[in-house]
């Protein structure tokens, strides 16, 4: 109910079970990798520490899809953009940090500027040295570019698959103005050769798994968020226009605002993944904006059950198991059909997802708990009726 | 229109709509006073859900006025969402309520707050609102159920439910499209019964096609046929008015 403690509201069993997993996680392999001997059976590989933190990347984009995709309806099919942009904020300052132990050893300019015969930083490069005001942009850009696309496609009610389209083509059309190299953000072969991050060599161990941790971290604060959100009457307004948009506009909510604004938070936070996933995987290029990528997302959350968010970010971290597991294999080369066949699937025979389903599972039991406790009860005074006569 | 020179609540002047050269309302006048009550009936494609559109902001009209509070608001220059806000409440002609929230969340989704998004994000509920959704169940007779999932209601309580969503707007002028499709006898003279307690506090306009719920109902009656007013008068009089028969018969 709306009127429980605020706290109660927010932490329901699968919200608790899933901070606590998630927190054992960020313990466990830092502990692991740093003080586990390199032949105990206890070590986890520096390998394992980044493909795990970038699952937790994953995580995070799912759950912001997740958001407006379970909660309000919207499908987004270009979220990948919104990531690709945190990550291209976070590029532009570590390849700032670089300074002149680049190959042409320019302490100002990268080395795809130097290759370009550029003599002088572009304007929009300008503050990245700087940590926050890089921070700031990862928020900023994917978050501006959400409020103004938002309130367009909002305001003269695009939805269902005219949205999904249009958020396609967005991330198309910077796929395309990325690709080139005079756009100044290093062309098709991106941002890459990283050196160090506030200091620290993001090759070195402590930094990888330091990375692990804020992502673990920065996916929970996130998680809480949503929760927030999705708890408050806020979110049941959202879950009301999901569901009967004509009638929340009718009681006088004004939906476009109520979309773009979570929207917007959506995109913040896809970000946000964006951001802590470049300096772990050593590299952000074009290809991020690639349309498939998107879509691969909310097969993600598809699988772990939407509108649940805890499955979203299980979904993310499911298929990319599977996808890491699939094609290191000789099966690699059929991986986007088993891709195509788990979609098909979930769609036909899991439409709720894993998450979605085992909470519909669990209501039919407490269902049937109830039915048998009340047929329980009224048998009882039945009961004791026929032994008094 | 000059300011001040009708006393009605609800004023339709000369309200023409065509979709695709279709005139769906042609020249509709209507004038609805203070407190009354208002049966709107009409045979298919009468105009009579476009019309409810034009009053909602749903659909503007090509020519005519459309005011509100004595000729003091110019209802087609607002959308949706202000006309609701001004007071005019509207049940869909299919019962229309969220399915997935409890019967309570509806209601509370429905009482008159403020409905920007920082008020939603940061609300609580109170004693006063409680109560206020208590009241509203009862007239409605859907006190049992406020835990209930809003889905799993009947086809006749989920129109209460919604009749109930309109009454926790609190507003000044209801629309009710068809409240008893669907209903069985008994529930369709409890939704008269409903009405006209409503009425006591409200100004109501009820759209039906069901004859002996709206002489049950007992008051002013305008037949629309093809988007404009045929004949207004007591359910008797329009009920053995020539034309009327001769349109819901056929010729």
């Amino acid at each position: 109910m709306m009127s429980s403690h605020p706290l109660i509201r927010l932490l329901d069993r699968g919200s608790t079970l899933f901070l606590i997993l998630l927190a054992a996680f960020a313990i466990a392999i830092p502990v692991s990798n740093l003080l586990m001997p390199a032949g105990s059976a206890l070590h986890v590989s520096t390998y394992f520490v980044s493909l795990f933190g970038k699952y937790v990347c994953y995580g995070l984009l799912a759950l912001s899809i997740d958001l407006i995709w379970g909660y309000v309806g919207i499908l987004s099919l270009g979220h990948g953009a919104f990531f690709a942009l945190g990550g291209y904020a976070m590029g532009m300052y570590l390849m700032r940090q670089i300074g002149d132990r680049g190959v042409y050893a320019n302490p100002i300019l990268p080395d795809f500027m130097v290759f370009l015969n550029w003599s002088e930083l572009p304007f929009f490069w300008y503050g990245f040295n700087s940590f926050a005001y890089a921070m700031l942009m990862v928020l900023l850009v994917p978050g501006l570019l959400a409020f103004v696309f938002g309130w367009f496609a909002f305001r003269s009610r695009v939805t269902g698959v005219y949205l999904s389209i249009i958020t396609q083509a967005m991330t198309y059309a910077l796929l395309l103005a990325f690709f080139r190299n005079d756009f100044g953000f290093g062309g098709n072969n991106g941002l890459t050769d990283f050196k160090d991050i506030l200091g620290f060599n993001v090759q070195a161990d402590g930094t990888r798994n330091a990375l692990l941790v804020i992502s673990c971290l920065m996916l929970a604060i996130c998680f809480l968020l949503c929760r927030g959100i999705v708890t408050s009457k806020f979110g049941k307004v959202l879950i009301g226009i999901r569901d009967a948009e004509s009638r929340t506009r009718f009681l006088g909510y004004r939906v476009e605002a109520y979309k773009l604004f979570v929207f917007t938070v959506s995109a913040c936070m896809a970000g946000i993944a964006g951001a802590l996933y470049v300096p772990q995987v050593g590299i952000i290029n074009p290809g991020e904006f690639a349309p498939a990528n998107s879509i691969e997302a909310v097969i993600w959350v598809a699988v772990g059950g939407r509108g649940t968010l805890t499955g979203a970010v299980l979904g993310a971290f499911v298929v990319n198991y599977a996808k890491t597991f699939f094609t290191s294999g000789f099966l690699a080369p059929y991986w986007l059909f088993m891709l195509g066949g788990l979609f098909i699937g979930t769609t036909l025979l899991m439409p709720k997802g894993i998450i979605g389903t085992y909470n519909s599972w669990r209501a039919s039991q407490a269902d049937k708990k109830q039915a048998a406790k009340d047929n329980a009860d009224n048998s009882a005074p039945a009961r004791a009726a026929e032994e008094v006569a | 229109m000059d300011k001040n020179t009708t006393s009605a609540l609800l004023y339709l002047d000369g309200v023409s709509v065509s979709f695709d050269g279709f005139k769906a309302l042609n020249e509709l006048s209507l004038i609805v006073e203070p407190g009354e009550m208002r049966a709107i009936i009409g045979p298919n494609g009468a105009g009579k859900t476009t019309m409810m559109d034009v009053i909602t902001g749903k659909t503007k009209p090509d020519l005519g006025d459309v005011y509100f509070q004595e000729g003091t608001v110019d209802l087609t220059k607002l959308d949706e969402t202000q006309i609701a806000t001004l007071g005019i409440g509207r049940k869909f002609q299919k019962p229309t309520v969220f399915e997935m929230h409890t019967v309570e969340d509806n209601l509370q989704l429905s009482l008159k707050n403020d409905r920007s998004v920082r008020a939603t994000l940061f609300w609580q509920s109170s004693a006063e609102q409680e109560a206020r959704i208590d009241q509203v169940l009862e007239i409605v007779r859907l006190k049992h159920l406020r835990s209930r999932i809003a889905g799993s209601l009947s086809h006749g309580q989920k129109q209460w439910l919604e009749i109930a969503m309109l009454l926790a707007q609190d507003p000044k002028l209801l629309l009710v499209d068809e409240p008893v499709a669907g209903m069985t006898d008994v529930e369709t003279m409890q939704t008269a019964e409903l009405l006209r307690e409503i009425n006591q506090t409200k100004t109501v306009v009820v759209v039906e096609h069901d004859m002996a719920f709206v002489r049950e109902l007992g008051v002013k009656v305008t037949c629309l046929h093809e988007g404009s007013v045929l004949a207004e008068g007591t359910i008797d009089d329009v009920s053995t008015n020539d034309r009327v028969v001769e349109v819901y018969l056929g010729r």
